[in-house]
């Protein structure tokens, strides 16, 4: 019988931003962070590292740490039951070192205490007879012949992995040709909440894992593994995530505190510091790239060449995937006829490198984009006009013969951002705080010249070179308390990025249920993927959008059973075709459950040719550009980032509010990268593991931000969407330094860019105009 | 040592601590209140601002015993269970929170400032929470949701 009642709206769909649910709690200091577990009876677990970058072992003693009081287990590779090695691409890294240390910091030994500093104690009562050797340091030093090799099994000495680029033609001609050699330091995430977590022993011989980490069942297959158990004994559970950037894709403390909790039979909680934190994960892969370029006298691009050597440190981690986004990404969102980039990812024994935020794609637009601005000064054009001459757009055929087949709106997110009104020129007594070296007093204007830069990137979103990438989703639809409710399952991560409101906001509108619930993510539901590569609301988004499918179409067919001709779900209730209310979900549903499980792929790549570097290497590609306006303190060397402006197409901006928040937050890391952050490495050692030393960005060195938020859709994803959150790390950090060099005159060619950096180059001066008095 | 202290107005005390604990050790780990953060520990971060006394201090570097007969209010106390304090809100409501390890911290801050200076300019508000680091957000919504909770305690008072 049809009803004649209005269909009651859903609010918090799709394209709409409701609160975050897990808000409330955070602010209210509720939400249990991996940090903040707490069990009956619970040790404490503590690791020794070693303190040189690359030596022998030739003896432990562990007799100084036992004999300690209320110390309970204390454990070196002779007590990892199962296989020490572990590793996301290749498993080369030990669970704990057994006679070689191939980097500062690496695990040697753990314990189990009553007290965090008993263990602290007990580790460094531990006594480890080193053989100190000399380190490699040098990436490109340790890629020749006569280097010490330091994995002696993998094949390729010193070199992770070789990614070639061949495109076009081999020697092709061009009129114009600039070169340049360009220099990233190594970056770190710098999350907030710490490498943490509770291994609680379990009955059946098993463990449970309390974790903060970006994918359970990574960390799950590769626990297990060490721990000689088959998984479904060791049991991953999300814990709160204080932020994860990429530097929780690798273990930390997993298999640690799981060895401990097993051999004490009782719950171990690992909490490391930050100083420890930051030998803990791995860290952005410091780059040096050798690029030219070579144009017609008008300005079309006719050439790309490029070498680029990453270094990946003591461990391989992603190195082998950077190495890859690196190489195929490497020259940029433009159209160019002839390319020509080596990649090499390598092993040294600086601190193991791996995922960060931008991953490859990061390093290779800092090269590109200088590359850009010396290219458009060579031909006397604006730099501006220069990229949109060469942008790329849908139908270009990348370096390795993919051609982009969805929106790249390239051009236009570049002149978005040009087109946007400037930043006011300062007029009067000048506010400290808004003025480079801020409160320490440094200048009232005095010296301070203003430049503008810009940059633009592109980055891939998913897993690529042919990675089974996929997801999985559990969707429940059933009647509660007189109501239908939707209960989404996944072993997704949330790490703040805000995919837990999503979930909620596809089976909103898919299912037209106000109610939905997110279950706790756990690895009681098939594998996620890696809450990493921007690709969660992609995969996941669509593996739950396809499980609601699926129970929709279970709903509409009980319906047909019912009699009732539904063809859709919309307010809580079952109507037709025409949106007209048929029956209340409620009746439609009874006391049986709908709930379908799905495994969701998006469309597959494939590996690139290991000669050439050809193959539909990747399933989206997202981009994004800046503007950004500096003063620098020319006598000092100093700079304020005055503004951001932001253009990025997001395909579809599922919560709106939530994209923002990406691109303001990536904007951010990539001024950290910019002007600020860099772990400094000599001979292998880290001179500054805190934040005292490691700056990250602060409010104060923050600008305003004004975005644009473009929706083309790409037809091949879930409601058209482009994963977010890694592209305005790419762009802002070119901009920014483009910026200075408007300003300075110098021709910048490292980041972080360092005030001995302005002021040490010839020709420094201002090139920009002067905003003093 | 033992330890007694006013926490979020109540009396509590603390057995057994270790001299060389902090007070936000001794929060998290022996009273129960994990709200402030442990994200450096050395008072570069400002993710366990907690008030010592009404002043917002880093429970990280107060040791356990200065605290003795002091009162303390964590982030935990702003407000009545199951409520929010508007500054509380005002983070929920602007997205200022991600992932969130920052906001305890951060919300103990702002909240000092919007009662000390409900018509704080953005610079001033940046000065004031200079302290806080966080990662995800880049300030833009925290800024955001300061200017709301100072408007809102500004139409308050």
């Amino acid at each position: 019988m049809t009803t004649t009642q209005p269909t009651a709206t859903v609010t918090g769909g799709i394209g709409e931003s409701p609160l975050r649910p897990d808000g409330a709690q955070k602010t209210r200091g509720e939400f249990a962070y991996s940090s903040d577990l707490w069990a009956d009876d619970m040790l404490w677990g503590a690791t020794l590292r070693s303190p040189h970058p690359y030596a022998r072992i030739r003896n432990v003693d562990l007799t100084g740490a036992l004999k300690l009081p209320g110390v309970y287990a204390v454990l070196t590779h002779e007590d990892v039951p199962g296989d020490n090695l572990y590793g996301l691409e290749h498993a080369d890294q030990p669970v704990l070192a057994v006679d070689v240390v191939r980097y500062q910091g690496e695990p040697v030994a753990i314990v189990a205490a009553d007290h965090p500093e008993t263990a602290r104690r007990a580790a460094a009562a531990i006594a480890v007879d080193y053989e100190v050797l000399t380190p490699v340091t040098d990436a490109e030093a340790a890629m020749r012949a006569d280097a010490p090799v330091l994995h002696p099994g993998h094949e390729g000495g010193n070199v992770v992995r070789h990614c070639p680029i061949r495109f076009g033609e081999e020697s092709p001609q061009a009129d114009v040709v600039v070169s340049g050699e360009y220099t990233v330091g190594m970056q770190d995430q710098a999350f907030l909440g710490p490498e943490s977590g509770l291994a609680v022993p379990a009955e059946d011989g098993g463990v449970d894992l309390y974790i903060a980490t970006q994918w359970l069942h990574a960390d799950q297959r590769q626990v297990a593994r060490a721990l000689g158990m088959p998984e479904k004994k060791v049991r991953l559970h999300l814990a709160g995530v204080g932020g994860a950037f990429g530097a929780r894709e690798d273990l930390s403390m997993q298999v640690h505190a799981c060895l401990l909790a097993l051999r004490t039979r009782k719950p171990i909680k690992i909490v490391y510091g930050r100083e420890e934190s930051f030998f803990g994960h791995v860290h952005r892969h410091p780059a040096l790239m050798r690029y030219e370029h070579g144009s017609t006298r008008d300005g079309d691009l006719v050439y790309v060449r490029a070498e680029i050597i990453l270094d990946g440190g003591a461990y391989a981690s992603t190195t082998s995937a950077v190495t890859g986004n690196a190489g195929t990404l490497g020259a940029g969102p433009y159209r160019v006829p002839n390319v020509r980039i080596d990649a090499y990812g390598v092993y040294t024994n600086n601190p193991p490198c791996g995922a960060m935020r931008g991953f490859g794609a990061v390093q290779a637009c800092f090269a590109y984009e200088s590359q850009m601005d010396k290219l458009a000064e060579a031909l006397g054009m604006d730099p501006v006009d220069l990229r949109i001459r060469n942008a790329a757009e849908r139908g270009t055929t990348m370096p390795t013969g993919q051609v982009i087949d969805a929106p790249a709106p390239v051009a236009e997110l570049l002149e978005r951002v040009r087109a946007k009104p400037m930043p006011a020129r300062p007029t009067g007594p000048r506010d400290l705080r808004e003025l480079p070296g801020g409160v320490a007093n440094t200048t009232h204007g005095e010296g301070v010249v203003r430049g503008v830069g810009y940059g633009v990137g592109i980055k891939n979103v998913g897993f690529s070179e042919g990675f089974d990438d996929y997801s999985t989703a559990r969707v429940r639809l059933e009647v509660i308390a007189g109501e239908p409710v939707v209960s989404v399952h996944t072993a997704a991560a949330e790490v703040g990025q805000g995919l837990v409101t999503l979930k909620a906001q596809i089976a909103r509108t898919e299912l037209g249920v106000q109610r939905v619930q997110i279950q706790p993510s756990n690895t009681f539901v098939g594998s996620a993927g890696s809450s990493s590569a921007s690709r969660q609301s992609y995969v996941t988004g669509g593996a739950v959008k396809a499980a609601c499918e699926q129970v929709r179409t279970a709903v509409l067919e009980r319906a047909v059973e019912q009699g009732i001709a539904a063809s859709g779900l919309a307010g809580g209730k079952v109507v037709s075709a025409s949106q007209e209310v048929l029956a209340d979900l409620v009746d439609v549903l009874g006391d049986e459950a709908v709930e379908r499980t799905v495994e969701w792929r998006h469309r597959p790549t494939t590996p690139l040719d290991p000669l050439t570097g050809q193959g539909f290497a990747h399933v989206q590609y997202a981009f994004a550009a800046h503007r950004a306006v500096v003063d620098v303190d020319v006598e000092l060397g100093l700079v304020r980032v005055v503004e951001l402006a932001c253009a990025q197409d997001v395909g579809k901006a599922v919560n709106p509010d939530a994209v923002l928040g990406q691109i303001q937050g990536g904007s951010a890391q990539g001024l950290g990268l910019a002007v600020m952050e860099e772990i400094q490495v000599v001979d292998g050692m880290v001179r500054n593991p805190s934040f005292t030393d490691y700056l990250i960005p602060t409010v104060l060195d923050m600008p305003p931000m004004s975005i644009d938020v473009l929706e083309r859709a790409d037809p091949h994803a879930p409601y058209g969407l482009r994963g977010v959150g890694e592209p305005p790390t790419l762009s802002s950090t070119p901009a920014i330094v483009a910026a200075i060099r408007a300003a300075t005159g110098v021709a910048l060619t490292r980041v972080p860019v360092r005030p001995e950096h302005i002021l040490t180059h010839q020709g420094r001066g201002s090139a920009g105009e002067t905003i003093g008095e | 040592m033992r330890v007694n202290v006013e926490v979020n107005g109540e009396q509590r005390t603390a057995d057994d601590v270790w001299p060389g604990e902090s007070l936000l050790y001794v929060l998290r780990e022996r009273l129960g209140l994990p709200g402030a953060k442990n994200a450096c520990e050395q008072g570069e971060c400002g993710s366990c601002t907690v008030y010592l006394d009404g002043t917002p201090v880093c429970a990280c570097l107060v040791a356990a015993g200065q605290v003795e007969g002091r009162s303390v209010q964590t982030v935990e106390g702003l407000a009545a269970k199951d409520e929010l304090d508007p500054v509380q809100e005002a983070f929920v409501r602007t997205g200022a929170v991600q992932c969130g390890f920052c906001t305890p911290g951060l919300v103990v801050a702002a909240h000092d400032l919007v009662h000390r200076n409900p018509d704080a300019t953005d610079p001033e508000i940046r000065e004031a929470l200079a302290g806080n680091l966080c990662r995800c957000t880049g300030y833009e919504k925290i800024l955001d949701a300061v200017r709301l909770a100072a408007a809102k305690v500004r139409d308050g008072s």
